[in-house]
């Protein structure tokens, strides 16, 4: 009796003790910001209580560039995705797989500023995007500060991180399913549309999350190199902290900015029916 | 396992190892105890001088930059380090005063004060000069890069909405600036706080957008330099530096008027160390030092001795030392409130949205 009673006891207090890490840290690094944030969007300029920042978000202004910045970030997702699944695709059928990834992740370990600036040079009117323009003959464009350059720098910043989880789902994906489908006569565009894109949805899901949430927020490539052409919310964000100091209008676009990662969160992530949970892979977890 | 012990192991012995360097290299510079810590723009002293300064009165000098008002402003609000220099702009050092973050400067232990243009003592945002002394001054207005351009001259701000300017000309990301320059070519102040004329301006802005190639920062020296683009609006001590690396480069102040500036040395409420603080000011006073250092930086120096010491050729210069009748054009930027800066602002963000 004695010793059923505490045995279970002392688990709990062990466990307890294993999650105090977790728990401080939600607390004073997740938690408490987003209290804070949410807490200033109340207050006005001189520091009274207030709802007026709210109704300000709702003026044309702030409206057009939520608008605006749910575009690019679209676009944005878009093009990481479209590039991003074929590659993964190829990977994971090459022979020295994580060499490869690896080769594709290694950029991603140099400052994002530093690659912003060569971008600015490589683009510029006599950089070398511009003199390969001319052998071909099609002659000097304005490349650097237009709508193309801004997607072009920004798929090229997050497409590793859409490729990850892309290749990590479809590296789990067993071949025997594609035989399956293939031998019970299934074409390859089928095969694709029904078996690999359904079981490696879940990756596809996570990229979209870690490419699309960022990308919503990007401030500084917007005036390094769409010249400030592209305005995010992100933008917004800093210029309200930095030049206006009105926190609580900065912090009241940071609330609306949680709230649609809410909103794509919920979309993003569903039930698990990946890869991991089916078919033979069960039996193995 | 056993290599990610090992790996965990020499990261904690290195770490280890860089802070003690540190906290030794540290204590070096601290040796003689009497240091003063100044807090300046990037690029905005020659460092020979901080050299001459510490030999001369055997002050450490520990020295730290910054790069806008409202970021260094903050630094001095939180009070982390003990800034005993500092140098705002002039709205900045209104700003700073209403907060109460500047201690008063004791004349009687700065007598090269008698340097001092009088014309650039006692001005609206300090009255008296309680509290800050002009460390450089300077305009806003176009560079603009010749060769690249038909024949296109810059007497007005008008001249920017030319038809032939088609996707070539910079803005700096600023409001105060962007916005008062449409105020300014509409005859307005660039101070303005009414709504109408700010309504008038922001929408004489928009129909700029053809124009515009891009709304940046500091980078905009690059491009000028390299040729990239062939006219900006900017501040005449950037101008400075844009003709220095290329000698193409012109710079003007359109005749509407524009923006006088001043960068001002002040003593932050967090300074320790205060007589250090005056006399590293009494220091920079002096008319050798100025003059070195305004030729080192490009700026234009407020010290009247100092002139006489400089290169004829640059204290000439209408570009860089407009005279008295040009000044009386131009006008200093008032602290608006951050109510209205909001608005410039807001304002701002209305036309960048609507460039594409």
């Amino acid at each position: 009796m004695n010793l059923m009673g505490r045995s279970p006891m002392k688990n709990n207090r062990l466990r307890s003790i294993y999650t105090v890490p977790y728990t401080v840290w939600i607390l004073l690094f997740v938690l408490a910001p987003i209290a804070l944030i949410v807490y200033y969007s109340f207050f006005d300029l001189t520091g009274n209580f207030t709802l007026a920042n709210y109704r300000n978000f709702f003026t044309s202004v702030y409206l057009t560039l939520t608008i605006s910045s749910f575009w690019y970030a679209f676009l944005i997702t878009f093009f990481s995705l479209l590039i991003a699944y074929p590659t993964a695709y190829f990977l994971t059928k090459t022979k020295h797989k994580q060499l490869w990834l690896l080769l594709i992740i290694i950029p991603s370990w140099i400052n994002l500023l530093l690659k912003t600036y060569a971008f600015i040079g490589l683009m510029g009117l006599y950089g070398p995007l511009n003199a390969f323009l001319e052998v071909i003959g099609i002659g000097k464009q304005q490349i650097l500060f237009t709508d193309f350059s801004f997607v072009f720098v920004s798929v090229y910043i997050f497409i590793p991180f859409m490729i990850l989880p892309i290749f990590n789902a479809l590296d789990k994906l067993n071949p025997a399913l594609i035989d399956a489908a293939r031998d019970l006569g299934a074409n390859g565009w089928t095969t694709f549309k029904r078996v690999i894109w359904p079981l490696t949805l879940n990756g596809v899901k996570s990229g979209v999350q870690v490419v699309f949430i960022p990308a919503l927020s990007l401030f500084m490539i917007t005036r390094l190199i769409a010249g400030n052409k592209v305005i995010t919310l992100g933008t917004a964000i800093e210029q309200q902290f930095l030049v206006t100091q009105n926190w609580g209008m900065g912090s009241t676009i940071a609330v609306f900015l949680i709230l649609f990662m809410f909103i794509i969160m919920l979309f993003t992530t569903g039930k698990e029916r990946g890869a991991t949970g089916n078919g033979k892979n069960r039996k193995a977890s | 396992m056993k290599s990610i012990y090992q790996a965990a192991i020499l990261i904690l012995v290195v770490s280890g190892a860089l802070l003690f360097l540190n906290a030794e290299l540290n204590e070096g510079s601290k040796s003689g105890k009497n240091t003063i810590t100044v807090y300046n723009w990037g690029e905005y002293i020659d460092p020979d001088l901080i050299k001459q300064f510490e030999e001369e009165t055997g002050i450490k000098v520990i020295y730290e930059t910054f790069d806008s008002n409202e970021a260094m402003m903050g630094k001095i609000e939180q009070g982390g380090t003990s800034y005993d220099i500092t140098v705002p702009s002039e709205y900045m050092v209104e700003m700073m005063a209403e907060k109460n973050l500047l201690l008063p400067i004791d004349y009687s232990k700065v007598p090269n004060i008698k340097n001092i243009d009088p014309y650039f003592m006692d001005l609206p945002f300090d009255l008296g000069n309680k509290y800050s002394l002009p460390y450089f001054w300077g305009t806003v207005g176009i560079a603009y890069n010749p060769t690249l351009l038909e024949g296109q001259t810059f007497e007005s701000w008008d001249n920017l909405w030319d038809p032939s300017l088609k996707q070539r000309v910079i803005l700096v990301d600023s409001a105060r600036e962007t916005v008062g320059m449409s105020l300014n070519s509409l005859g307005y102040s660039l101070n303005s706080t009414d709504l109408d004329e700010l309504r008038e301006a922001t929408d004489k802005l928009k129909s700029l957008s053809p124009n515009v190639k891009a709304v940046i920062g500091d980078e905009v020296t690059q491009l000028m330099v390299n040729n990239e683009a062939a006219v900006s609006l900017t501040w005449s001590g950037q101008a400075a530096d844009m003709m220095y690396e290329n000698e193409d480069i012109d710079y003007v102040v359109p005749e509407e008027g524009s923006n006088l500036w001043f960068d001002n040395i002040v003593i932050p409420r967090t300074a320790k160390n205060i007589d250090g603080a005056h006399a590293f000011i009494n220091f920079m006073l002096d008319p050798e030092v100025a003059a070195q250092n305004a030729d080192y930086v490009g700026y234009s120096t407020p010290n009247l001795t100092a002139l006489n010491l400089m290169d004829p050729e640059v204290v000439e210069d209408e570009r860089f030392y407009p005279d008295e009748e040009t000044r009386s054009h131009l006008e200093v930027y008032k602290n608006l409130g951050l109510e209205l800066l909001g608005v410039y602002n807001e304002l701002f963000l209305e036309f960048k949205m609507d460039m594409r």
